[in-house]
């Protein structure tokens, strides 16, 4: 059962949900800077990757915050959305602990209207609609973050890439069963 | 007899090979590809995390209108051949040090797919 913060939804959406972050990661990269990293020939390469995994993020939660501001979302949806939008600030948070441990500058969000322009939301009249932009956006999330682990230096960012991978995947197989997709039939499914 | 027997040998071997090395890509199934397994930061009309694909084969790297790339890319001076491409997606960090894209498509025929996929949509609609 998700449950929703109590407080307006403009202002759920809006405030960050950023507690996991610097704890989580620290403990996950043990506080210090990744061997790899220290070693690395090209010390800037990760910095790189993870700041457009970053912006990947940056662009999930614009994406949440307008379809959640659409008006075509039932309330059940709704909550739903705010849940995974949640995840994607702590993805965001995650990332960019990485990236300052790592002596780099976290990328900055862009406007929210520069993100609606470049995921086409004005064609989207329907929840169904909605959903479906959602379900390719993190269908696409969990591929990207799985393809990105072997270019990754530090191991400890391939775990960091991998768990969210799995946020991700979770995600669409929700949103995939929302829409009533078939399961695959296949695997790997992602990957 | 046995010269051409072995001469035969390493024509039917070098086929094979080249056909390894580049398979024939099937362009239906490069744009599911493309959507599932780029589209978290690509499209083919709009700059997002990455620039947008419209027209990219035979595009010099580092010019698609609008996208802020990495400096690494920017002074890279690609042109993106499907051989280029291939070579990029199959390892893009080993490709250009520096890249902002790490995402790789292990699957050589999933590559030539995309490819196959960038290539139809070659021209501005």
């Amino acid at each position: 059962m998700i449950e929703i913060p109590h407080s307006s939804r403009r202002s759920v959406l809006t405030g960050g949900v950023t507690t996991l972050s610097a704890a989580g990661l620290v403990a996950l990269l043990g506080g210090s800077l990744p061997a790899e990293a220290r070693q690395s020939n090209r010390p800037g390469q990760d910095v790189q990757l993870l700041n457009a995994a970053l912006a990947l993020e940056h662009e999930g939660i614009a994406a949440y915050q307008i379809a959640a501001e659409s008006g075509l979302l039932s309330a059940d949806i709704l909550k739903v959305g705010i849940a995974f939008q949640s995840h994607h600030k702590t993805h965001r948070d995650d990332l960019a602990t990485a990236i300052r441990r790592l002596g780099g500058q976290a990328a900055a969000s862009k406007s929210t209207a520069e993100y609606a322009a470049a995921l086409g939301v004005s064609a989207l009249k329907t929840q169904n609609d909605v959903l479906k932009l959602a379900l390719g956006l993190e269908r696409g999330a969990a591929n990207a973050y799985l393809g990105l682990i072997p270019s990754l230096e530090a191991t400890e960012f391939h775990l960091l890439s991998a768990r969210i991978a799995g946020d991700e995947a979770f995600h669409a197989a929700i949103l995939g069963n929302v829409l009533n997709e078939p399961i695959p039939q296949t695997a790997p499914i992602f990957g | 007899m046995r010269v051409l027997v072995l001469g035969m040998g390493m024509v039917i071997g070098g086929a094979l090979l080249a056909g390894s090395a580049a398979p024939r890509g099937n362009a239906a199934r490069g744009g599911d590809l493309y959507r599932t397994k780029c589209g978290a930061c690509h499209s083919l009309d709009n700059n997002r995390v990455g620039p947008a694909h419209r027209g990219v084969v035979g595009r010099r790297s580092g010019t698609a209108p609008g996208f802020r790339y990495s400096r690494a890319l920017s002074s890279s001076n690609i042109v993106w051949t499907p051989a280029n491409l291939d070579r990029w997606l199959t390892a893009p960090t080993l490709m250009v040090p520096g890249t902002a894209m790490g995402f790789r498509l292990a699957s050589p025929q999933d590559r030539a797919d995309v490819i196959a996929y960038l290539q139809q949509n070659g021209s501005a609609r």
